[in-house]
């Protein structure tokens, strides 16, 4: 099954049915060809006694922890097929996922958010707005997933301004004049979650204070980068779309799902909140006892399945994240597919034993 | 230097049992000789308050200790380790400071007794962590040392972070110095500069295996106390005590079905006992899949679920523990000579080889000049304290021999 053929039906189209069909028949022959090109991958289905034919579903193939490309180079093409190699953030002195990817596989990933995002956005580029400074994706230190998540969505956004200075100041004349310029039109809103609060949110609210207000009503943000500082200002999503409403008239505000090791594949945010699995990819939610599939509404570690990565076996993987599966082909915004919920990543559990190389590895 | 350093006040630690003019007193206190009356009636104080507390009652590990310390099994160790040469006499060494793990709750209790008993003044870095079981232990402590106050100077227990300058000051005092913990804590430790006479016990990071004789397994006929056996040397500390097993090693010509029961057994308990949390399955999953894809012909056998994970090696080698796990994760090699292990043990980090069967079959083995292994212990006794540890004879580490002729 050619990517192609995939990328030809709309994101959110397919039914449960449907698109089971579909992701099987492809995930299937992404785990045979993983198999055949990949020497580590081949070595880990052999000691799990995997063979394909165990695929009943997509369901049935196995899924590696992300951790894995943290410590091993899993590459299903040869060297001088890499087109670019993609790393992850993290904390400074940990090791970072390396994804390696050939250009058929960056061109999917290209073509697949698109895909997503405009079902939210429509089609055409806005005018971009940047929560964020421009260092970020100048200076090559930083460039991290903060500046690969401005690059990518860079792609929807036309005339792009940056609303802070490398100061992390909110740029008042800069937005003034960006706005006054596309008076009366769309504008595209991206940043990062915890940014957007502290140097965007707060801000505004001490502009208006002093009677300085911007009108962001015809605005639309999408979001990301997760909640984690967010929780310990003990500010909730529901908050952060009200408060930020109140202040700016901005309303539609789409957070967002998604990790390096399966860039391309985003889960937006709907009308309703929730997070949806276009019909590129799914979410599964895992027992962490028998990573048995969890029922609706219960709370397991999420598995994400793409039907995009051919150059590394990245098609199916266990995240380091906790989610809800909320439903599937019922959500109110009308969209097909799954959608559910992330509570965050996975608590570190204490270990006891006199050992100290645990915390070493879960920091 | 030392007048400077008999002064506390200023020293940044919580006192759990003591304080800063105890702190003084320890030092200038005479040191004791072995299994000092004293001492052995203060302990068995101790233990008849701990093993008549209620709240004890929910602690295993507090229990065994409370049994540890009793007056008749100090009493065996007396007639163990006591020298009856007249040439000789023994004291303690003068002041010990230990530096406990600090996620094993009651490790820092036998390290203090050692030392007690060892006729030594001790003064104690404990777990930072408020474990129920240390604060009912230094709860009882403190109690029997208002009944027996003279024994106070012998004993300060304390908690602090990483501060060298506590370290360096408990150091610069120290006449023994015994750190558990691992290698990290025993290099951060060994910055602070000790007397030129004083020693060190340090017990670094090492690594334990079970062997199992499939004959002698399948004729038990107490198989699920070989399995609670087993429970406690490993899923209890989350197999991540030094002591536990990381590999299984099978001998014998019934290997299928002797594992097929024992695992079969294992599992029935860890349905009723354990836990798992998501973090440990992911870490176990990961695991396996770093060893799949770094050594071809492994395969993996879970108990389908994520509670026992084994990984069959075509060959048990020390580079294993390069990529070891824990919280039920094995190595697990089937065996025809005892010499093939050899290489596993031949480590100096190899340290408690558990056994069924007879430990005859584990003698050769230990007597062909390897490196590692230190105990060969019953499977269930990986963690019974004793005198002999790690390789140490602790009692004589913790004593001064006076020769009089």
């Amino acid at each position: 099954m050619n990517y192609d053929e995939i990328l030809s039906i709309a994101p959110y189209s397919l039914n449960k049915q449907e698109k089971t069909e579909m992701l099987t028949k492809r995930m299937k022959e992404l785990t045979k060809r993983h198999i055949e090109t990949c020497e580590p991958y081949n070595r880990m289905m052999n000691s799990i006694d995997f063979n394909l034919d165990q695929i009943k579903k997509y369901e049935d193939v196995p899924f590696l922890p992300v951790r894995l490309f943290k410590e091993l180079d899993l590459k299903s093409v040869s060297d001088d097929e890499i087109f670019k190699t993609m790393t992850s953030s993290g904390t400074s002195g940990q090791a970072v996922s390396k994804i390696y990817l050939d250009k058929t596989t960056a061109s999917n990933q290209q073509k697949t958010m698109v895909k997503i995002v405009s079902d939210f956005t429509g089609a055409g580029r806005m005018p971009m707005l940047i929560i964020d400074c421009p260092s970020v994706i100048k200076n090559r230190s930083m460039f991290s997933a903060r500046g690969a998540g401005i690059l990518g969505f860079s792609m929807f956004g036309a005339d792009k301004t940056y609303a802070l200075n490398d100061e992390m100041q909110l740029d008042v004349e800069g937005i003034q004049a960006f706005l006054k310029k596309h008076d009366g039109e769309r504008i595209f809103l991206f940043g990062f979650t915890f940014m957007i609060w502290q140097h965007f949110y707060k801000e505004l609210l001490r502009l208006k204070a002093e009677g300085i207000s911007f009108d962001l009503s015809k605005g639309i943000l999408i979001h990301g980068g997760g909640w984690k500082k967010l929780t310990s200002e003990a500010v909730s999503p529901e908050e952060f779309h009200k408060d930020l409403k109140d202040v700016c008239g901005l309303d539609s505000i789409h957070d967002y799902y998604g990790m390096v090791e399966q860039t391309g594949c985003i889960y937006m945010q709907c009308e309703c909140g929730h997070l949806h699995a276009s019909i590129f990819s799914d979410v599964i939610m895992r027992n962490p006892t028998d990573f048995s599939i969890c029922k609706k509404g219960e709370t397991g570690i999420i598995q994400v399945v793409s039907a995009i990565p051919e150059s590394y076996p990245g098609h199916s993987l266990l995240t380091e994240d906790e989610g809800i599966l909320l439903g599937e082909d019922d959500c109110p915004c009308g969209r097909k597919g799954k959608y559910f919920k992330v509570i965050g990543r996975l608590k570190n559990a204490e270990i006891r034993g006199c050992s100290d190389t645990y915390a070493a590895k879960f920091k | 230097m030392q007048q400077n350093s008999n002064n506390f006040d200023e020293m940044n630690v919580q006192y759990c049992v003591g304080d800063a003019v105890i702190m003084s007193q320890l030092v200038d206190a005479p040191s004791k000789i072995p299994f000092d009356e004293s001492i052995i009636n203060f302990l068995a104080l101790v233990s008849k308050k701990l093993l008549s507390m209620n709240e004890a009652k929910e602690f295993p590990d507090v229990i065994t200790l409370g049994f540890w310390m009793r007056k008749a099994s100090i009493e065996s160790l007396k007639r163990r380790f006591e020298v009856s040469d007249e040439s000789a006499v023994k004291r303690g060494r003068g002041v010990v400071f230990h530096i406990a793990p600090s996620n094993v709750p009651v490790n820092y209790a036998y390290s203090l007794v050692t030392g007690l008993l060892c006729g030594n003044k001790n003064v104690i870095r404990i777990p930072s962590k408020d474990f129920n079981q240390v604060t009912i232990i230094n709860r009882v402590i403190n109690d029997a040392l208002t009944e027996m106050p003279e024994i106070k100077p012998y004993i300060c227990l304390i908690k602090y972070g990483h501060d060298a300058a506590v370290n360096d000051k408990l150091s610069e005092i120290a006449d023994v110095r015994v750190i558990w913990g691992g290698d990290n804590t025993i290099n951060e430790i060994r910055n602070s500069k000790m007397k030129p006479r004083a020693t060190e016990i340090t017990f670094a990071d090492r690594y334990s295996l079970a062997v199992i004789d499939s004959n002698a397994y399948l004729k038990a006929e107490n198989k699920d106390k070989i399995a609670q056996n087993f429970y406690n040397d490993t899923y209890l500390t989350d197999q991540n005590a030094c002591t536990s097993p990381r590999a299984v090693v099978w001998t014998g010509d019934k290997i299928t079905e002797a594992k097929e029961q024992f695992w079969d057994m294992l599992h029935k308990i860890l349905i009723k006992k354990y836990s798992i949390s998501g973090v440990q399955s992911v870490n176990k999953l990961t695991s396996g899949y770093i060893l799949a894809a770094m050594k071809p012909g492994v395969k993996k056998i879970t108990s389908g679920d994520n509670l026992i994970i084994r990984m069959q090696v075509p060959s048990l080698t020390s580079d294993l523990m390069e990529i070891k796990d824990n919280s039920g994760y094995f190595f697990e090699y089937d065996c025809k000579d005892i010499y093939e292990i050899r290489e596993f043990c031949n480590d100096t980090r190899c340290q408690t080889l558990a056994y069924i069967g007879s430990k005859e079959q584990i003698k050769p083995l230990i007597m062909s000049d390897i490196l590692g292994i230190d105990r060969v212990v019953p499977i269930g006794e990986t963690m019974n304290f004793d005198f002999m540890w790690d390789g140490y004879n602790l009692f004589e580490r913790m004593t001064r021999n006076i020769v009089i002729k």
